[in-house]
């Protein structure tokens, strides 16, 4: 029955989700290993964060702008701009792009370690797989995502400046004043970093567990990379709307 | 119980081992002595890793005892963690990771399981490569090594724990006859000079039996043969001589499409 094979796998991954957690110990080899991962999942995701941010900042500029036109409130747009980053595009965004960049390759690396025996070969030394494979790479992506997060808000704000200002015409003191007016450090700031920190750790624990169970075969491996990124992308656009509902009241 | 001098390394006692729904193994009982090299044989499909799977704890039987040293095999998984520091097993597929030099991955499971200080380590990390012929390969990453060299760093990494069970997983699949040779006496020289127990699994009889002590034939889901290689050599069981002279036909069915896959 499908209902009962859904909530066994959602059990499972729940599971999966507390042996992570329990596997996270601060040990030298951890911290290594977490290094690493943030090198390889963070700073090399911050190309592709930059680029999109800086074409999702002037797309929304230029959205505002000729919406706000009408009303003849373009001096309003850094609000739209402010605002739509942190609190909707920001997170969303950078979390599907991380998604594909760096879900992505979770899976597929615990995808190709289960099917060459890596992970049974952990096991066998009597080192726990999950802590060794899964538990850095989690907690690489709940730190990196905030932290990319940050990067493309930031370059998405300065490119929207630039085309507003340089482009358009609006004036540079109206613009950043407005933002400032209107956007909150705690409510709009913080709440994007923690919404981005729980968009990594979904995005982490689904790439993460697909790959971790993966048929150990290349196909697989290959299904496994598919899964991450469609459901942890549906996850990250369905945990989005229950947390800006939850979090964003005013 | 009690681990005595004379206790088995492993003793299998009316073992019934299944997978997906299927009965792989029946009646399986044995002992392996401590101190020897037991080769365990079969042709593929026979079941022969399956037995490997419940010595090492991946397998639950669904009937029967499995003990090494004297000790039941643990289902709780910090247990069976602690249990397999004392089993050194060399998967036929290697299982070297990938993102790590050979030295790195000779050392991963003595800095994890140890505190010893990296001078040390690198020096423990130098003795097991040394041992297996392989010390000048330390910085290489094991796509840069040959089938053969990668075949005998996974040794080298399953020795790392001083470990007093060995367990070879198919250590001759994919190797040429010199390569063979080489791993096959590297597993008796090791066997004999650091006192460890070792079993064989594969189905390379004439290439294993020249370093066993005992043979284990593996035959239609149970054990077809018990006891000394030259003993093996002489038996007319019909389903022995049909695995050792390689005969198509006989009481072993080659048409293995209705046998579960993990079986093999």
């Amino acid at each position: 029955m499908p209902f009962v094979a859904a909530t066994r796998a959602l059990g499972a991954a729940g599971l999966f989700a507390v042996s992570v957690l329990r596997a996270s110990k601060p040990t030298r080899d951890f911290f290594a290993e977490l290094t690493r991962e943030i090198y390889k999942i963070g700073a090399r995701s911050l190309p592709i964060v930059a680029a999109g941010g800086a074409f999702v900042g002037l797309s929304v500029t230029l959205l505002g702008y000729r919406a706000l036109e009408t009303y003849g409130a373009t001096g309003q747009v850094s609000v739209l701009l402010g605002l739509g980053l942190y609190r909707e595009l920001g997170p969303v965004l950078t979390a599907l792009l991380f998604i594909g960049r760096a879900g992505s390759s979770i899976a597929a690396e615990l995808g190709l370690m289960r099917a060459t025996d890596q992970i049974t070969a952990l096991g066998l030394m009597g080192i726990d797989p999950v802590a060794k494979t899964v538990a850095p790479r989690f907690w690489a992506a709940v730190l990196c995502v905030p932290m990319l997060t940050a990067f493309f808000v930031s370059l998405a704000i300065t490119a929207g400046y630039f085309e507003a200002v340089q482009v358009i015409g609006i004036d540079g003191g109206t613009f950043w004043q407005s933002m400032k007016d209107s956007v909150d450090f705690h409510d709009d700031f913080l709440v994007a970093f923690i919404k981005a920190a729980i968009f990594g750790a979904i995005s982490a624990l689904v790439a993460a567990y697909v790959g971790y169970h993966a048929e150990p075969t290349i196909e697989g491996t290959s299904v496994a990379t598919t899964r991450a990124v469609v459901n942890a992308s549906l996850l990250v656009l369905m945990f989005n709307f229950v947390l800006s509902a939850l979090l964003f009241r005013s | 119980m009690t681990a005595t001098p004379d206790t088995p390394a492993v003793r299998m006692t009316d073992l019934r081992l299944d997978r997906g729904g299927r009965t792989i193994l029946h009646d399986v009982s044995l002992d392996v002595p401590r101190g020897s090299v037991t080769a365990v044989l079969g042709p593929s499909g026979s079941g022969k890793s399956t037995l490997l799977a419940a010595l090492t704890g991946e397998l639950e039987p669904a009937a029967g005892r499995v003990e090494v040293f004297g000790e039941g095999v643990p289902r709780a998984q910090k247990a069976l963690l602690s249990m397999r520091k004392r089993i050194g097993v060399m998967l036929q597929g290697n299982g070297l990771l990938t993102d790590l030099t050979v030295a790195e991955n000779v050392a991963l499971p003595i800095r994890t399981h140890t505190n010893l200080p990296d001078p040390v380590v690198r020096r423990l990390v130098e003795m097991k490569l040394h041992a297996v012929g392989l010390r000048a390969a330390a910085d290489l990453f094991p796509r840069e090594l040959s089938g053969g060299m990668a075949r005998r760093v996974a040794l080298a990494r399953a020795l790392a724990l001083d470990p007093p069970l060995m367990v070879y997983d198919e250590p001759l699949t994919g190797l040429d006859p010199i390569a063979s040779g080489v791993v096959m006496s590297l597993v008796r020289r090791l066997n004999d000079t650091l006192g460890l127990t070792s079993i064989v699994v594969t189905h390379h009889v004439h290439e294993t039996m020249p370093v066993a002590d005992h043979a284990i034939v593996i035959a239609n889901g149970h054990i077809v043969f018990s006891g000394t290689p030259a003993a093996l050599a002489e038996s007319q069981d019909p389903l022995v001589r049909q695995f050792l002279d390689g005969r198509p036909d006989g009481p072993i069915a080659f048409d293995t499409t209705a046998r579960a896959p993990e079986a093999a």
